[in-house]
């Protein structure tokens, strides 16, 4: 709950120039006020209508990513090539949709319903991250999305556990923590493969190069085209600028990459001494465009999937609502079966 | 116990999970509800947890998962039935779960080379039961279109069951016990769920303990192949 500042930004304006100024404008300061002094809102708290817009469609987007990115890795369950990596790519995806769970429930303290944002997703009213219109086509796939799709995920979300929204904040602690374990495995793939047989090396190079620059799009489109940015950075939902985050990721994985022994398929990468950072080639906006548009290689068997599980799970849902139903009446004063 | 009836006894109990997880797995994606996704996850990752120590105990578990022929496998037919609807996995899941907690309940209790296992897996059997369970009864007494999907499920796989109390050599268990004991659970919480026992035979000349013997259905080789082609295309790679 709020917010000392918030209530003392309100309270001031509500008893003394209240009448002048009006109620929705103290709402309005006090929410600057609190979101100034970097304090938490709540979902009981006064926010903008444009505020709780904004948060839920990144929460949906968010939760929608955790759902259907399962589908690319669960394509490698029953393949796994070895039981223990079998055990770690099951224990996964079912992270995945405990994160979806989290975030679905994170936005649903802003007033909507996790069967609504289902509705919008499997409708295409709502967006789920470009990444995972991928293919996963070989193994070593599975680790370079631990590797990288994990680690931009990460670098994108550690920002978040200061969000100014409360609920969503505390969700990405929990989320941020198991994100980096499942980083931590992909890269421990990579690794193995690059270290086992030439085909096995070639496999991991190959899943590198069809993975990396995708992964660099997962920040977004660059500053000065992103429409979202300056009003979210102001409102403390973003801390940095997706042209911010994506250098922070490329520092950190070309000394990563050279650990592996792989290579990152960019012929301009190199460390700019003067910035201190590396410099990197240009990123494909085209094509990023074109798989946000609904034209990437899986766009269409992702939805599909997802749209398909929702619909042939009907008929279950339906019987437990109405196995719920019968059971709270039947039992009312008496003990009845549980649901 | 020598070594060689400890050894069938293991690969059998090991070749259950395995079988089972594999299949559990090729849910993930399709659940009709996230957390549906979160639990057959983590009923697969359980039994394969359960593998591994079973395999283990014999030799290397990748050598035995990957490397045997179909022919070599002593699951229990039941675990290596197709998903089909959601009924048909829960169905399946009753009968077996229920199997398995009372099997290492006993195992458990017995004190053999398979109590160290049996002690720790029960409480997550129990946990796989309480799910089936629970599931049965939703379908079961639900609506009429779940009603008759669950008793169509129950009824298809009801000719796999005979084979779950065929003795396993190497095994301190009271068969005739566990299958009393089965029949009540299953049959109470079928009433339960408005359902009866199917009728018809738990197992037939053509099936009686075949997946202990190495015969098995014919889904069971395509669901190898998937398991195994990684694995066999790169010989003797480290993963």
């Amino acid at each position: 709950m709020a917010t000392a500042a918030a209530h003392r930004a309100a309270g001031t304006l509500m008893h003394g120039a209240a009448d002048a100024i009006g109620e929705a404008e103290a709402h309005q300061r006090a929410f600057d006020a609190a979101v100034a002094a970097d304090e938490r809102i709540e979902p009981r708290d006064w926010m903008p209508d444009a505020y709780r817009a904004t948060l839920i469609r990144q929460i949906a987007q968010h939760a929608h990513s955790e759902i259907i990115g399962m589908q690319p890795e669960a394509n490698w369950i029953t393949r796994a090539p070895s039981l223990r990596r079998k055990a770690i790519l099951l224990a996964k995806v079912q992270d995945e949709a405990g994160h979806g769970l989290y975030l679905y429930s994170a936005a649903e303290t802003l007033g909507t319903s996790r069967e609504e944002l289902l509705d919008k997703l499997h409708s295409g009213r709502q967006k789920y991250s470009s990444i995972f219109n991928y293919p996963t086509l070989t193994w070593a796939d599975v680790g370079a999305i631990g590797w990288l799709v994990d680690g931009a995920a990460i670098t994108n979300q550690v920002p978040l556990c200061r969000c100014s929204y409360g609920p969503y904040a505390r969700a990405m602690v929990r989320i941020c923590k198991e994100e980096s374990f499942h980083q931590r495995q992909g890269y421990e793939l990579l690794l193995t493969l690059s270290r086992g047989t030439p085909e096995q090396h070639a496999m991991a190079q190959d899943a590198v190069d069809r993975w990396w620059w995708p992964s660099l799009m997962m920040f977004g489109p660059p500053d000065d085209a992103s429409q979202h940015s300056a009003q979210s950075m102001a409102w403390k939902i973003k801390r940095h600028s997706n042209d911010e985050l994506r250098q922070r990721f490329v520092d950190i994985c070309v000394p990563q990459a050279e650990s592996l022994g792989l290579t990152l398929p960019d012929p301009d990468l190199k460390w700019n001494e003067e910035r201190g950072h590396y410099d990197f080639g240009a990123i494909d906006w085209d094509e990023f465009r074109e798989v946000l548009k609904g034209n990437g290689p899986c766009n269409e068997q992702r939805l599909s999937r997802r749209r398909q599980a929702h619909e042939e799970g009907a008929w279950v849902r339906e019987a437990a609502a109405a196995h719920a139903a019968k059971h709270s009446n039947h039992a009312t004063g008496t003990e009845g079966e549980q649901a | 116990m020598t070594a060689t009836v400890a050894t069938t006894a293991a690969l059998a109990l090991g070749d259950d999970a395995l079988v089972l997880s594999h299949r559990l797995g090729e849910w993930v994606g399709h659940a009709p509800v996230l957390e549906e996704e979160v639990a057959l996850a983590n009923i697969a990752l359980d039994l394969l947890g359960q593998a591994r120590f079973l395999l283990s105990m014999v030799g290397d578990e990748d050598e035995l998962a990957y490397l045997r022929e179909e022919r070599a496998f002593t699951n229990l037919q039941l675990v290596e039935q197709p998903n089909g609807d959601f009924a048909h996995t829960i169905a399946r899941q009753l009968y077996f779960s229920t199997y398995q907690h009372l099997l290492y309940a006993q195992l458990a209790a017995a004190g053999g080379v398979f109590a160290p296992l049996a002690g720790k897996a029960v409480h997550e059997v129990a946990y796989h039961r309480d799910h089936a369970e629970q599931w049965t009864l939703r379908l079961g007494d639900g609506t009429d279109v779940s009603h008759e999907r669950m008793r169509r499920a129950c009824t298809a796989l009801w000719r796999f069951t005979g084979e779950l109390f065929q003795p396993v050599a190497g095994l301190d268990v009271d068969w005739a016990g566990l299958e009393t004991a089965w029949l009540e659970s299953v049959g109470d919480v079928l009433r339960r769920a408005t359902l009866t026992l199917p009728e018809g035979p738990r197992s037939g000349a053509w099936s009686a303990g075949a997946g202990r013997q190495g015969l098995h259905t014919e889904p069971f080789g395509r669901m190898l192949a998937e398991m195994q082609h990684l694995h066999r295309s790169h010989p003797g790679a480290s993963w």
